[in-house]
């Protein structure tokens, strides 16, 4: 008889492991990306390989904030790339790197990545996780080795924690580090400006809104394609050469004189706030910007898109309807979400010389 | 009571825990497995390769010493008598400043071998997939940042024919698709009397040579009075990247150690 109960409550300890092990305790929370109602399906499955989980998104946006992925620990990825700036710099035609340095691009916005098939100005990325390792090494921009990274935000046990959450163990390596950056930045979305509720009948156009779409639809859409407002090709639109930074664009990566002074189309979400405007920043208004596709298009060189080799004739009142138009693409939700937001680590900033 | 107890016990017990513990997928295979060694001989010409401090003389007789040294295998494969590819799908970074990784070790069925091949670098889907690791790890030095991609072979030292800063040598090829790749096929065929056996419980080896003095001629002839530094996919890296590929010979094999 004794024997029969030692054999049942061992039964029972079997038993309540076995349930523990069954219920797996700790599971993350699965995310989706969203992807909008009429919307093409994003280009590529960017979350195939790196399951998308609130614990790796909210990993990915403490590491999207922290200073210690700079050499010095000044530079963050979000200190070029604002949130209130629909993530690129305000105000900056080239953004600041450490030691008083200058990037040598526009730092573009970042919102509907899942739909980028390459990343940067000139495409040379060609995966989201892959991004970071630019400029955390570039000299003028973080100034830091990956190595030396990893062992920074190794000796921080706040980060073993969330690496714990969001892979099921303390190891920080740098694939885990990189695929929740791509976790927060891939998650980060734009689809409710004012043009979309439209879209979605939430709203309506004012007159003027509704004529400079028209006239959008005629005469922009064919690059800055509806829904993403980009087609993402490489396209010359008539800018010369800068003298000092010599940027040939595409071409640098392919090798091809034909992708010369190419650039990527970008998208026109969020335009009002992206400014300064093209890869340099060369331009700082919208109106300029207009003012170049209607006058000031350098058509003369041997790579120039065929679509502007005439210039794109403007009347005021249309420049003035467009101008409406492009307002209506701004996403004060995207702008304002908490969830994009700096997590409350700024201190990490200031703590820089502990970590140097 | 205690009737159903013993029932219902051992029956939730079966659920939590057996069911959990069940192996999923294939049975067991029958296939014995022995191991293989692919051993990489880096050398100049008689010399063996000594990072750091060693002259060495190219066919040009340009003086130069190197500092670094490593390369991409992936893709091996193997041809068994019955004339099938055994294919490993993995990658390897021979890196000669890490005697470990100079030897490769990977696991065959028990069969007789003819033909050795692998390929130089990595194939672009490894390259268009994201972040990678162990020798894919952007942390081997061996992922270019700005343009995504892994380096094929990595070759860096200084030469007083060097013109350039610090009289640098850098030869980095990379570039994988399309026109640019410079991803190279080799194919070694055994000599008759040299069959690899694989044996389950025992190790054979492959020797491997790469002789660093057909380096410089060849596809592109390279002096480095010229050509000091390679460091962006194009024309230049898939010449270098042909000359590279035809270091690689088989110098023995040696059965069941």
């Amino acid at each position: 008889m004794k024997l029969k109960i030692i054999i049942f409550f061992l039964l029972i300890v079997i038993l309540f492991t076995g349930f523990i092990n069954h219920l797996k305790i700790n599971q993350p929370v699965y995310l989706k990306l969203i992807i909008p109602k009429n919307w093409p399906r994003p280009s590529k499955n960017i979350f195939a390989k790196n399951p998308l989980t609130e614990e790796g998104f909210q990993l990915g946006r403490k590491l999207f904030y922290d200073g210690r992925l700079s050499k010095d620990g000044s530079i963050a990825c979000a200190s070029c790339h604002q949130q209130f700036a629909a993530f690129t710099s305000f105000d900056h035609d080239l953004s600041h790197g450490i030691n008083n340095s200058f990037t040598t691009r526009n730092a573009p916005g970042l919102f509907n990545l899942a739909w980028m098939p390459a990343l940067h100005w000139d495409g040379g990325i060609n995966h989201i996780e892959v991004q970071p390792l630019a400029p955390i090494t570039a000299p003028n921009e973080m100034g830091e080795s990956l190595a030396h990274v990893l062992i920074k935000i190794n000796a921080d046990t706040a980060y073993k924690r969330l690496f714990k959450n969001a892979f099921g163990d303390a190891a920080i390596n740098s694939q885990r580090f990189l695929k929740a950056l791509a976790q927060f930045t891939g998650s980060i979305q734009s689809y409710n400006s004012r043009y979309d509720k439209v879209k979605r009948g939430e709203a309506i156009f004012t007159i003027s809104e509704q004529y400079g779409y028209n006239f959008f639809k005629a005469n922009c859409n064919s690059c800055h394609t509806e829904p993403l407002f980009t087609d993402n090709t490489y396209r010359n639109n008539g800018f010369t050469l800068h003298p000092t930074l010599l940027d040939m664009g595409r071409m640098k990566i392919t090798g091809n004189p034909l992708d010369s002074l190419k650039f990527k189309v970008p998208s026109l979400r969020n335009v009002v706030l992206t400014a300064p405007y093209m890869h340099d920043g060369r331009l700082y208004t919208l109106t300029q910007v207009i003012e170049h596709y209607r006058n000031k298009i350098s058509n003369t060189q041997p790579t120039i898109d065929s679509i502007l080799k005439n210039k794109i004739a403007i009347s005021n009142q249309e420049k003035a309807d467009l101008l409406s138009f492009l307002f209506t693409l701004t996403d004060e939700e995207m702008i304002h979400n908490k969830r994009y937001s700096d997590p409350g680590n700024a201190a990490n900033i200031l703590q820089q010389h502990q970590h140097k | 009571m205690k009737r159903l107890l013993k029932f219902i016990v051992p029956l939730l017990l079966f659920y939590f825990n057996i069911a959990d513990c069940q192996v999923k997928g294939t049975r067991q295979s029958p296939v014995k497995y022995g191991s293989v060694s692919i051993i990489f001989n880096n050398k100049v010409g008689d010399l063996p390769l000594i990072l750091n401090d060693r002259v060495y003389l190219n066919p040009w007789g340009e003086q130069y010493t190197l500092t670094k040294f490593k390369y991409y295998i992936s893709g091996i494969r193997l041809l068994n008598a019955q004339k099938k590819w055994v294919v490993k799908k993995a990658y390897f970074l021979i890196n000669q400043s890490i005697d470990s990784s100079l030897k490769v070790t990977i696991m065959l069925p028990e069969n007789e071998y003819d033909s050795l091949a692998f390929l130089l670098g990595v194939d672009s889907s490894r390259n268009t997939n994201g972040a990678q690791a162990d020798a894919l790890d952007p942390l081997n030095d061996m992922f270019w940042t700005w343009q995504s991609g892994y380096i094929m072979q990595k070759m860096e030292g200084t030469s007083p024919q060097s013109e350039i800063v610090n009289n640098k040598i850098e030869y980095h090829l990379g570039g994988f698709s399309g026109a640019n790749s410079v991803l190279q096929n080799r194919l070694f065929t055994f000599p008759s009397n040299k069959k690899l056996i694989v044996k389950r419980g025992r190790n054979s080896s492959i020797l491997v040579t790469a002789d660093l003095n057909k380096f410089w001629v060849g596809k592109v002839n390279i002096k480095i009075n010229d050509t000091p530094v390679c460091s962006a996919p194009g024309l230049l890296a898939k010449q270098m990247a042909v000359n590279f590929s035809k270091l690689f010979t088989i110098e023995d094999i040696v059965n069941n150690q």
